[in-house]
């Protein structure tokens, strides 16, 4: 069986500065899978190649087993990867429900229609109004975004990408800036995201990964330092000397 | 006052969206004298609606919309004098030709973005303006086009020496472009471009294909454009350099923004209070006139960015909390 999302050898460099060394990256079909890595270690680089915002210097991308390497950001969405970013990248004066409907209207492909009103496209209204609602935002649903506290905004953030019904869903620090008294709402959200979704989560947040990962990427300087499962990443002693912080003596 | 188009907008004509007309329709009873500045002003109206569309929806900034109005204007100009002065195919003919131009420069200009787009936009009426300056032989360079005759519309209405024909022709001209332009903005199409305006980057990554999109509405708005110059060529029966000049377009983006951008209205309101303000005032003060207009634009950009249509909103909005 294909994994949901591959990397083969990805590389990417600015001139002499190598930010992605030789990648070589699975993600499992329903996965739940968190990248981490100190500041630097080319994480948002590499989400940015994977949904095709950079192009790789070499090596191939690869989703649901076909390549997507030469493939424009637009055409991967259609082929079902979704992200949300690490800094809100919403549609601030714009309300909630238009800022999840421009997705949803996006994937039913009527986004093109030029002559009927948008509000007469139940289909694509009721399926925005449905999303909002399992996230908790239904009282917020005509609110503009840019007039909603940055917890909401965030899952705002979610709640776009799963209107594009993608296969493989990366959560670019889904739980960035947001207060801790409301970064369990968050991870409840992460929860509760259906199963057969293949997500990759990149957090800094410690917590967050430990609760939600089943296996997690470790990357330093455009490299994988290591991979495993939470406990075999917590054990191991070079992690924790390079990422961790911890210092033998 | 807004008409953001949307999901959850509702697309029913409101009923204070029939002002314009009742009183485009009362200015040709009441002062029969100001018609041609009327008409002007109508075909300034379309021409700012179409900038409204990208600018305002799209969010792509240009000076060089005046491309699009002197194409127009020239080829329906060109086209009185050597094919056939029907104003209809007329205006078909500046029409097609400035949405043909709108599609190629687009997709070559529309590739990029901020201050080389704005370059881009400027070098293209320049290239446009050089053209119609040489090619004398069919433009007439810089003594301008005229001596043209334009038959009567759809052979029933003759244009008169008062601008009354001309002048209702601007009305219903626009009426239908008006029409249009809102079915566009209330679409999924106005919803997707405003999401372009709102965040570029997020539209690539909803899978929208940004480029193809703001191609098209460039090519609708050009087209549009060059529909209000064919309407000048056709009211006024002269085409000169300036409709290709980089001031017309300085011009128009200043109306827009006296009106209030993105909001279908402002392109009503600006280029009506700028054209009667320098009517006026070039009356008044034929030597100073522009030092007003340029007085009111400091003002309206330091103080109310959203234009009149933006200080009438903030008006209204006070209102109704203090009669809370």
């Amino acid at each position: 069986m294909s994994a949901a999302l591959e990397t083969r050898g990805l590389c990417k460099s600015f001139g002499a500065l190598t930010v992605a060394d030789k990648i070589h990256f699975h993600l499992e079909p329903g996965a739940r899978h968190a990248l981490i890595g100190p500041n630097g270690a080319g994480k948002t680089t590499f989400v940015n190649m994977l949904t095709g915002r950079l192009s790789p210097s070499s090596g191939q991308i690869l989703l649901d087993g076909e390549d997507i390497t030469a493939l424009e950001q637009a055409e991967r969405v259609k082929r079902g990867l979704g992200r949300t970013f690490q800094i809100n990248a919403l549609f601030p004066n714009v309300s909630v429900v238009d800022n999840v409907a421009l997705a949803v209207a996006e994937r039913r492909g009527v986004a093109w229609r030029m002559f009927r009103p948008a509000s007469r496209y139940r289909d694509v209204l009721d399926e925005s109004m449905a999303l909002i609602e399992t996230l908790g935002l239904a009282d917020d649903a005509r609110l503009t975004v840019a007039s909603l506290p940055y917890g909401k905004q965030r899952l705002v953030e979610i709640a776009i990408a799963l209107g594009l019904k993608p296969r493989v869903l990366l959560l670019d620090e889904p739980a960035a800036g947001v207060p801790s008294m409301e970064s369990h709402r968050i991870l409840e959200v992460l929860d509760s995201l259906p199963g057969e979704i293949a997500i990759l989560i990149i957090e800094h947040d410690m917590d967050v990964v430990f609760r939600f990962a089943q296996r997690i990427t470790v990357l330093t300087q455009g490299m994988i330092l290591a991979e495993g499962t939470p406990a075999e990443i917590s054990a191991n002693t070079s992690v924790r000397e390079v990422y961790l912080g911890e210092r033998h003596a | 006052m807004n008409h953001t188009g949307g999901y959850i907008a509702d697309p029913r004509i409101r009923p204070i969206e029939w002002l314009p007309w009742v009183a485009a329709l009362l200015c040709y009873f009441v002062a029969p004298t100001y018609l041609p500045l009327g008409s002007y002003v109508l075909t300034m109206i379309l021409f700012a609606l179409s900038l409204d569309l990208i600018l305002g929806y799209g969010g792509i900034v240009t000076l060089g919309h005046s491309a699009y109005f002197g194409t127009g204007a020239y080829v329906a100009g060109i086209f009185a004098a050597r094919v056939t002065g029907e104003p209809l195919l007329g205006l078909l003919a500046g029409t097609l030709a400035a949405g043909l131009l709108g599609l190629i420069t687009g997709l070559i200009i529309l590739r990029t973005r901020g201050l080389a787009l704005l370059m881009l936009t400027l070098a293209i009426t320049s290239l446009c303006f050089e053209v119609a300056n040489k090619a004398t032989n069919w433009t007439g360079g810089a003594d301008g086009l005229g001596g043209f005759t334009v038959q009567p519309i759809i052979g029933l209405f003759k244009f008169d020496m008062f601008g009354k024909t001309a002048y209702l022709y601007c009305v219903v001209i626009l009426f239908a472009c008006w029409w249009l332009v809102r079915r566009l903005v209330y679409s999924p199409f106005g919803a997707s471009l405003t999401g372009v305006r709102e965040n570029n980057q997020r539209m690539h990554a909803v899978g929208a294909p940004v480029y193809h999109r703001l191609v098209i509405a460039y090519t609708i708005s050009a087209a549009l454009a060059g529909l209000a110059g064919a309407l000048l060529t056709q009211t006024t029966q002269f085409v000169g350099l300036k409709v290709l000049g980089f001031e017309l377009s300085g011009e128009l983006m200043v109306m827009l923004i006296l009106g209030g951008v993105g909001r279908i209205y402002g392109a009503f309101v600006g280029p009506l209070v700028y054209l009667v303000a320098q009517d006026y005032l070039a009356k008044q003060f034929p030597e100073y006139w522009y030092f007003f207009i340029g007085a009111i634009l400091v003002v309206v950009v330091m103080f109310a960015r959203g234009g009149i249509l933006g200080i009438l909103d903030a008006g209204i909005a006070r209102l109704r909390r203090k009669s809370r």
